[in-house]
């Protein structure tokens, strides 16, 4: 249903102060695809899904969005065709789960305009898409972390944006909803064509669930490709700076990262 | 579009049934609130030292003569019944603004120090520089904004933390306090009236002239402040989701403080800070109306309605007549230790 939007990044520097986190990088996402960004912390990589949502202004370089500047764009317009689910969001006190799910509809509302059909549908779509239909009358300070999580995704998905960028959604998480987080993102990508950017904690997990693995260390791509070319042991120890092994996953094919610490390893496997 | 997992789906007309149903609970209390104000409003004309019957009051108020209603109610009772009510307005949706964009209630302008620098600059401008009419307010507009400027760069580290604002602002508002203490310490004429005015917030001898600029303040800016309504609530999510969802933020804020400091300058500069009303008002509505719903106009109301029971009390119901701020103070500090006390037990949400 999408006509595949295209997200690129072109040269792009950013910073904090006089501190440069993200330095001359370039990014083209796959449309319609599930993209998830990796590297150490402080490497620029939630910085930089902050800028391509245009949160923070680039010193240099671009976001485009279908070859329109991000940073250009008015803010509603861009809010209907690109989502951001940050990694704090705060629930308002006491907030009903459906009425923050209804929060996401924001863009789609005119200063003065009514609560339309188009809204309420929108609403009852995320809630089912998210299975939280259950607790849509529920206090938001009632949910668990993982209950929580699916209501904050589900009210991304009431934005009813073609692109979506989720900044460590599965952080916090244990780790059957993580994959149960992850699991509802690609039904997403796979029935409705969402294409899906994501900062992930998790080598592992990014391994599994991406299409496309960006690799960042010092505010640079170090690898960006398919998860099997993209996560090597190489690639672990310049990002990460962590020996480890890399072996095929079997439940999954794709690659697993085993770290090599210094306690617990048996030398014969290394 | 096609559900992504296999669960029941709430029908539309479910989801907007049950929007409606959450809706109602606050329509009612702005109903009954409107109703309250408006009885309180009619029984400040009404009833005093002496009283006169409605008909007399309707009378005067559509312009005919009455003796001895004329004078009273027109001249006296009207003027301070319609800025008690107006000044209400001001101070609850100025309240309920900074209350609802920082996420806190304590960081309301009466209790940050920006009702404290409006009141400075109002007893300032008359006693140091013989200002009058608009240039009082104009001059507590100018410095209310300085003061919400100064708390916010002093407060101002990689980003605004809620608490280090809320504790410069107290701060703050406590020099400014001895600033207006002071000033009225070292005017020529000394009047005790004058000073309660602007330390605690009093109506006692208001006019026309004092209550026409609130009432064009509010007429001006309330508008202003309801049509960033929807952006306000958005706040409430963090700046980064708001942003997301296509509110831009700065703009926003800088609208509804602007806004909102104007409606408590003008206020202050007629009525005094009257103590701890901006400060009340979001959260009393927020117990009626119940949370998670916007609470600007329960809030203004329930401002408007303290502030004319208030001054009603303070005027009849002990021997002396204390200015409204000292019966709105006296409810105030109670609700803001226990407010306190429970954000110490909440681990600093409130």
């Amino acid at each position: 249903m999408t006509d595949a939007h295209t997200l690129v990044v072109e040269n792009l520097e950013l910073g904090y102060g006089n501190r440069t986190v993200v330095d001359g990088l370039d990014l083209a996402v796959p449309p319609g695809r599930i993209t998830c960004i990796v590297g150490a912390n402080a490497c620029g990589k939630s910085t930089l899904l902050r800028s391509m949502s245009r949160l923070l202004a680039p010193r240099r370089g671009h976001v485009l969005l279908d070859g329109k500047d991000v940073h250009r764009l008015p803010a509603k317009q861009l809010a209907r065709t690109l989502g951001l689910l940050p990694q704090t969001p705060i629930a308002p006190d006491g907030i009903v789960v459906a009425d923050l799910v209804g929060r996401g509809r924001h863009p789609h509302q005119r200063v003065l305009s009514r609560w339309s059909r188009d809204d309420d549908a929108a609403v009852a779509d995320a809630l089912a898409a998210t299975a939280t239909t259950e607790l849509a009358e529920r206090s938001v300070d009632e949910l668990s972390g993982g209950q929580r999580q699916r209501v904050w995704i589900a009210m991304a998905l009431a934005q009813q944006t073609e692109v979506l960028l989720l900044d460590e959604p599965t952080t916090y998480l244990d780790i059957n909803h993580q994959v149960e987080v992850l699991d509802l993102l690609t039904d997403l990508n796979r029935s409705r064509g969402t294409t899906i950017v994501m900062v992930l904690h998790d080598l592992n997990l990014a391994a599994r669930y991406a299409d496309h693995l960006v690799a960042i260390a010092g505010g640079r791509i170090h690898a960006v490709g398919d998860p099997a070319e993209v996560l090597t042991t190489e690639t672990v120890q310049a990002v990460f700076g962590l020996t480890s092994r890399v072996i095929d996953d079997p439940v999954s094919g794709r690659p697993l990262v085993l770290p090599v610490g210094r306690y617990h390893v048996d030398d014969v496997t290394v | 579009m096609t559900a992504l997992l296999d669960t029941p789906t709430l029908d539309t007309d479910v989801v907007a049934r049950n929007r409606i149903r959450r809706g109602r609970r606050r329509r009612i209390v702005i109903a009954v609130l409107t109703l309250l104000v408006v009885a309180a409003f009619a029984a400040s004309l009404v009833f005093g030292k002496t009283n006169y019957p409605p008909s007399d009051v309707l009378r005067v108020i559509l312009g005919h003569d009455v003796p001895g209603a004329s004078f009273t109610v027109g001249r006296l009772r009207l003027p301070r019944a319609v800025l008690a009510v107006v000044a209400g307005i001001c101070f609850g949706l100025g309240g309920i603004t900074f209350q609802t964009m920082l996420r806190n209630p304590l960081a309301s302008p009466d209790i940050i120090g920006i009702s404290s620098g409006a009141s400075a600059a109002a007893a300032f401008a008359i006693i140091v520089l013989s200002l009058g009419g608009t240039q009082v307010s104009v001059f507590a507009i100018v410095v209310g904004l300085g003061v919400a400027l100064l708390i916010y760069a002093l407060s101002f580290r990689s980003g605004v933390a809620g608490t280090r604002l809320i504790l410069i602002g107290i701060g703050i508002a406590a020099m400014l306090d001895s600033v207006t203490a002071y000033l009225l310490s070292t005017a020529g004429a000394w009047d005790m009236q004058e000073a309660m005015r602007w330390l605690t917030g009093s109506l006692n001898g208001v006019g026309w002239s004092a209550t026409l600029p609130v009432v064009v303040a509010l007429v001006v800016l309330g508008p202003v402040l309801l049509l960033q309504n929807r952006n306000l609530a958005m706040l409430q999510l963090g700046d980064d989701a708001a942003q997301a969802l296509g509110v831009r933020v700065e703009r926003t804020r800088i609208i509804a403080i602007v806004a909102a400091v104007g409606l408590i300058a003008f206020a202050t500069a007629a009525a005094g800070p009257i103590a701890f009303v901006a400060f009340l008002s979001g959260p009393i509505a927020a117990r009626i109306v119940g949370q998670g719903v916007s609470l600007v106009i329960p809030a203004a109301l329930v401002g408007s309605l303290l502030v004319l029971v208030a001054d009603f009390c303070g005027q009849y119901l002990f021997d002396t007549r204390y200015p409204v701020g000292v019966v709105t103070g006296a409810l105030g500090a109670p609700f803001l230790v226990y407010l306190i006390i429970r954000s110490n037990r909440a681990g600093g949400s409130l």
